[in-house]
């Protein structure tokens, strides 16, 4: 496999120059083709900001730096934002969490689906409409020609979200990257479209980037996953070895708190404290404060990401979840 | 009172609402809740799940008296809360308070932490104004808030302490049962074990009744005793939380249980897969509402809607565990 996409430091800055607050602080990651990562963390982990970033979504007064960016060999960051334009949308796509507030409510779906396809093919009106249907009948739409004409408000949260899958993969795009697809979606529903993104993903050959909150669809979907806290990644793994034997302190005590790892227990066993907020930072390590197996080194310095773990005392083996 | 262990006992409940349809349409009628009984014990939880729109809100909102039911009756602490005069029912709403979802939509911004905590004594109780300030003191020790915390307002805690404030709120007039609304369900991981913990010490410590209403299975695994799966309105399987889990009989059940993400693989039930979504409660279907998505479904589910009757020890409506 060839690495489609390289991060290398990526940093996403907000507020003044100086003082601003890194919302993504230091991101390294490979992407290889045909790859499906996960990206896991808590609100404010700087999960969705990273792939905005990626994207080239950051307005200002955001400032986004990298040593290195790079999707199939060409450096993003050195592009002029026309050629980026001509990328985004054709070979990186995304698709996000609320389907509704993404589309556009005065224009039908159908529409909005052909106007990606007029913009970045070039294909007709009556061409685009050919391929529009298509697309519906793809991500399993039923009666999609009756659908070309609907409004979103028409359309129920996962059939909008199909619309949305259905716009994001219009242009056959080598990467996609679906921030939180299912979340405000019903359990049966989300199944369907966990279904529909895995399947599209082997047929197309694209690679999928996963970024959601929630543990489960994660293990059930991914091949690799990322770890993110407070705007890092701090452990990267094949996604069996993660759940049978995270490293991270973080990765154990996520996993340790979830109620399906605590059958018959009284309590859960839960991480105290909440994440850091954008002011209150710790100087060394971030995942201090709250880390059971904190010493003094934490406090004073910050550990890097070496071999998948960003940390100077990994879980050992004899601790680790059997 | 009959038993005094049972605090809530629904009755065939119902709640139907009737919805315009323009100028010169007829109205129609859509049956949010459609005939639910069940009881709840002191110091139990029930929970209720199902998808968006099958009842749960609209169940939550009878129960602790905000709405009138449109039929059935509702007692609480054996008192019928139907046929209850205006002074009952105040003293009634004192016995049943609710969590809901979004703790921050669901705080006044605009007043302290002490001052939302304040208003339920000041309008029910006669406590002074010091007796009141202990109690709000005693109640935010409870739920893990600090003194300083008091001062403060809703926009300067977290998710997790709002909902922690909310949670106090609830239970600052000791009351007898407590309905939570997915209370959970907007929090991160780590932050909803420290939430569901509290629930739990809190129903240890007051022996509260819990009506805990959620979609996510895993959670209502750890926190329930009883389990009631809705769908459209109505219960479709009730009963003892390990029976349900170690055996889910309705294929409702079965198919949201199955379309949980598990972590563990040994954990992950083979999916079975239901078309489609939830029909419109507009415009329900004929006979069984589940029948139309229901790999199971035979030529009378269309027919005659399925009534609850025992099998392996808890309630089921399904025509397909009658047999061929």
């Amino acid at each position: 496999m060839t690495s489609l996409l390289s991060i290398r430091n990526l940093r996403v800055q907000f507020g003044a120059s100086g003082k601003g607050f890194p919302a993504v602080d230091g991101i390294d990651l490979e992407l290889a083709s045909g790859e499906l990562l996960g990206i896991v963390g808590e609100s404010g982990s700087g999960k969705s900001v990273t792939m905005l970033a990626l994207m080239g979504l950051i307005d200002a007064p955001g400032r986004v730096t990298a040593d290195e960016l790079r999707f199939m060999g060409q450096d993003l960051l050195g592009m002029s934002p026309r050629e980026r334009r001509r990328l985004i949308g054709k070979d990186i796509a995304m698709v996000f969490q609320d389907a509704l507030s993404s589309l556009n409510p005065s224009y039908t779906v159908g529409f909005q689906i052909g106007e990606v396809l007029r913009a970045h093919l070039g294909l007709s009106r009556a061409a685009a409409r050919q391929r529009t249907l298509e697309l519906l009948q793809l991500v399993e739409i039923p009666d999609a020609a009756s659908r070309l004409g609907a409004y979103p408000h028409e359309l129920s949260g996962g059939m909008n979200q199909r619309v949305m899958i259905a716009m994001a993969i219009a242009c056959k795009p080598k990467l996609l990257i679906a921030d939180e697809p299912t979340t405000a979606l019903d359990v049966t529903i989300q199944a369907q479209i966990m279904d529909l993104l895995l399947r599209l993903q082997r047929e197309q050959g694209m690679s999928l980037v996963m970024i959601t909150h929630d543990l489960g669809v994660v293990a059930e979907m991914a091949q690799r996953v990322a770890v993110m806290y407070a705007g890092q990644v701090v452990e990267t793994a094949p996604v069996d070895r993660l759940f049978e034997s995270p490293r991270h302190p973080y990765t154990e005590a996520l996993l340790a708190a979830i109620p399906e790892h605590n059958k018959g227990a009284e309590r859960l066993s839960a991480l105290p404290g909440i994440v850091p907020g954008a002011l209150d930072r710790p100087k060394g390590c971030l995942l201090a404060p709250r880390c059971r197996y904190v010493q003094a080194r934490c406090q004073q310095e910050r550990p890097m990401l070496l071999e998948g773990v960003r940390c100077f005392f990994p879980v050992p083996e004899a601790a680790r979840h059997g | 009172m009959a038993d005094p262990n049972i605090l809530l006992e629904a009755r065939e409940l119902a709640r139907h609402y009737d919805v315009s349809r323009g100028w010169f349409g007829p109205k129609a009628t859509v049956k949010a809740l459609n005939g639910v009984s069940f009881t709840l014990q002191a110091g139990r939880t029930l929970a209720v799940v199902g998808e968006s729109g099958c009842g749960k809100s609209t169940l939550a909102r009878q129960l602790t008296l905000i709405e009138p039911p449109s039929s059935g009756s509702l007692l609480i602490e054996g008192v019928d809360a139907a046929s209850a005069d205006t002074a009952t029912l105040k003293r009634l709403r004192q016995r049943v308070q609710m969590v809901f979802q979004n703790p921050f939509a669901s705080l006044n911004p605009r007043k302290s932490i002490a001052a939302t905590l304040d208003e339920p004594l000041l309008i029910n109780t006669r406590l002074s104004a010091a007796e009141r300030m202990e109690r709000i003191e005693a109640f935010a020790a409870k739920v893990g808030l600090r003194a300083e915390h008091l001062r403060r307002y809703p926009h300067m805690f977290s998710g997790g302490q709002r909902q922690r404030v909310a949670i106090a709120r609830a239970m600052i007039l000791s009351p007898s049962i407590v309905v939570a609304d997915e209370p959970v369900s907007a929090l991160d991981v780590s932050i909803q074990a420290q939430i569901l913990n509290l629930f739990m010490d809190l129903q240890q410590e007051f022996g509260t009744g819990y009506v805990f209403i959620s979609h996510n299975l895993s959670v209502v695994e750890h926190v329930a005793d009883d389990l009631m799966v809705m769908y459209l309105g109505s219960a479709v399987e009730m009963g003892d939380k390990r029976r349900i889990y170690a055996r889910p009989l309705h294929p409702y059940t079965q198919a949201l249980m199955s379309a949980t993400p598990a972590i563990r693989p040994a954990d992950r039930r083979s999916r079975i897969k239901i078309q489609g979504e939830l029909p419109s409660p507009l415009n329900p279907p004929s006979g069984c509402a589940f029948h139309k998505r229901c790999p199971l479904a035979k030529a009378v589910c269309a027919e005659a809607a399925p009534l609850l009757r025992i099998v392996d020890g808890r309630q089921v409506a399904c025509h397909a565990l009658d047999g061929p």
